[in-house]
């Protein structure tokens, strides 16, 4: 019987962006998009994608999809997850979303996947690296009333269940949850594939299934922010860093002790 | 008055953890403030001169339980559901991360995560926090009741302030049946101190090239009793075990020296070591944001660097 996973993906502005390039524009509270730097798919969502492939690798019959909410969808960013090898992507693309906050995407989320459902596994990333808020799969195991394990780094089905590892601060734990459960997952699961060339062809040919608010029974009055950003900005910086001297490197070593002690700081 | 439910943790000695007693007195500094602090497990005696209104004490986190945190939002949510709390705060652990984002979605109410600043004035409650990997930092208001939050290691100083709060126990009545059964634990073996304890830091990253450095790091960290990290480029390239990586997703450090060697500095691993009292950067990239974070800084080759470093430290420890 076929596995049917969910992973949740969010398109984030690349947080490679070098700092110098990463401006806001104050007057909107929004993130500028720095010129040719295209939105990447979120960096944990794909350590959760490859979850879902290393299962399918290890012989298990499972069908991927990959699912996201929001507006403004790069087609070819979105695409990413289905080249590594996710057999459907499922957006919800609807201007509607632009002004909600988590609480709004988790209650979308659990919209779709009731429509869309049922599914045996729900995996997100650890959390989105722009708000980094890490907490709309933990909410939507919540709201869907689903076991949650939280910062998984492997997994393995056994039937009607998975074993798990969980990371903790000094290794990790052993933990057997039951299917259906909502699992985060984070990097230490390993690097995420890189697409081949044959991925990228079959994903060009794929289209995306598309709901709208209204397909999902939705408005936006019912996606009212809990959190109202008030402002956004840089924090400047008022650091001035002493630059070490001295002959020659080695020099630099020595008297880089010395003036540490001088500050009483070894 | 301004209700406020604090959820404590203790730390390996089963006493109030610095966390806590940081998010004590930024709760104290709210306007109005009157504190409640609960305690999963029995209170140490230090709870008897916390400064705050009342102690309650809540049924252990059983093993069982531990990291799945499903019997304790339970009793976390009774607790909630009968004292009306109007902003609810916890550490930002994983503890605290994981209860209180499952804590707000089953009250329906609002979550913001690893603030640095909370106020409160007229129109009720805002928080700050760092957002796009701690390149940005955003202001909100919240808007809903209650606010649940968690409360960033070292945004606020813990005070000696103290008090004579009463100290009640309370039973949420609910039993969790386990859906999840964690069926044992792996410790990665350690040596000498831990690295969220370690006054000294010695980390590597991505411009270290390869695993073998690491050994130079541990020597220069065992010279000086300290512990070593690493970013989180060198954890994911398998030079190190991530239980050493620092940064936001990793361990969060507060040293009195921290060393960066072939650290780039995105922010991302700024915010778990941009506490410590001074930060030294060794990189070979002159226009490393790395410099625009440290107090000290060689612009130079580690592998020139680090020798004569460590030689001097051991002379002046000697």
């Amino acid at each position: 019987m076929t596995v049917r996973i969910v992973v949740l993906a969010k398109q984030v502005p690349d947080p490679e962006t070098p700092p110098s390039q990463f401006k806001i524009d104050e007057s909107t509270n929004s993130v500028i998009p720095p010129n040719g730097v295209p939105p990447v798919v979120n960096g944990f969502d794909l350590n959760a994608v490859e979850a879902a492939l290393l299962l399918r690798d290890s012989g298990a019959d499972v069908e991927i999809t990959v699912m996201s909410v929001g507006s403004d969808f790069v087609m070819d960013t979105m695409k990413k997850p289905l080249a590594m090898g996710a057999d459907r992507l499922v957006l919800v693309d609807d201007s509607g979303l632009d002004n909600i906050d988590s609480s709004g995407t988790v209650k979308v989320l659990a919209a779709v996947i009731q429509k869309d459902g049922p599914y045996d596994l729900i995996l997100g990333g650890r959390q989105a690296s722009d708000w980094d808020q890490a907490h709309v799969t933990l909410g939507l195991s919540e709201v869907l009333g689903l076991p949650l394990v939280s910062l998984v780094q492997k997994l393995e089905l056994n039937g009607d269940s998975v074993s798990l590892q969980r990371v903790i601060p000094d290794g990790y734990q052993t933990i057997t949850a039951p299917v259906p459960s909502v699992l985060t997952i984070t990097n230490e699961l390993g690097e995420p594939r890189y697409p081949n060339l044959r991925g990228i062809m079959q994903a060009s040919r794929k289209k995306p299934e598309i709901f709208s608010l209204s397909d999902l029974g939705l408005s936006a009055h019912d996606l009212a922010p809990r959190l109202e950003l008030k402002k956004l900005y840089i924090p400047e910086s008022n650091k001035q860093v002493e630059l070490i001297d001295g002959e020659d490197e080695a020099d630099y070593g020595k008297k880089l002790a010395l003036r540490l002690r001088e500050e009483k700081l070894i | 008055m301004t209700s406020i439910l604090l959820v404590a943790e203790l730390d390996e000695q089963d006493e109030i953890n610095q966390s806590t007693l940081q998010a004590i007195a930024a709760a104290n500094g709210l306007v109005d403030a009157v504190v409640t602090v609960a305690i999963a497990g029995e209170a140490p005696s230090s709870a008897n001169t916390l400064a705050v209104e009342k102690v309650v004490t809540l049924a252990e986190v059983s093993v069982v339980d531990e990291g799945i945190y499903d019997q304790i939002t339970a009793d976390i949510y009774a607790l909630v559901e009968s004292t009306s709390p109007e902003v609810v705060i916890f550490g930002k652990s994983d503890f605290g991360s994981v209860v209180g984002a499952r804590l707000a979605f089953r009250s329906d109410s609002a979550f913001a995560g690893d603030c640095i600043e909370i106020s409160n004035g007229g129109d009720g409650f805002s928080v700050t926090r760092p957002v796009y990997g701690g390149s940005a930092l955003a202001e909100f208001d919240i808007v809903s009741n209650p606010a649940i939050i968690t409360l960033r290691s070292g945004a606020y100083e813990a005070n000696s302030e103290t008090g004579s709060p009463s100290v009640e126990a309370f039973d949420s009545g609910v039993t969790v049946e386990h859906a999840v059964s964690v069926t044992g634990t792996v410790a990665e073996a350690r040596e000498g101190v831990r690295l969220e304890d370690a006054n000294f830091v010695v980390s590597g990253g991505r411009g270290l090239g390869g695993p073998e450095p690491f050994s130079v790091l541990t020597d220069l960290a065992n010279a000086l009793g300290g512990a070593v990290g690493a970013s989180r480029a060198a954890c994911d390239a398998g030079w190190i075990d991530h239980s050493h990586q620092v940064g936001l997703t990793g361990k969060s450090v507060s040293p009195d020296v921290y060393i960066a060697v072939g650290i780039s500095g995105a922010s991302q691993h700024m915010a778990g070591c941009s506490s410590s009292r001074a930060i030294v950067a060794i990189n070979k990239d002159a226009d490393s944001n790395i410099f625009k974070e440290a107090r000290f800084g060689i612009v130079g080759d580690w592998e020139k660097v680090l020798p004569s470093f460590l030689a001097t430290v051991r002379e002046l420890r000697a």
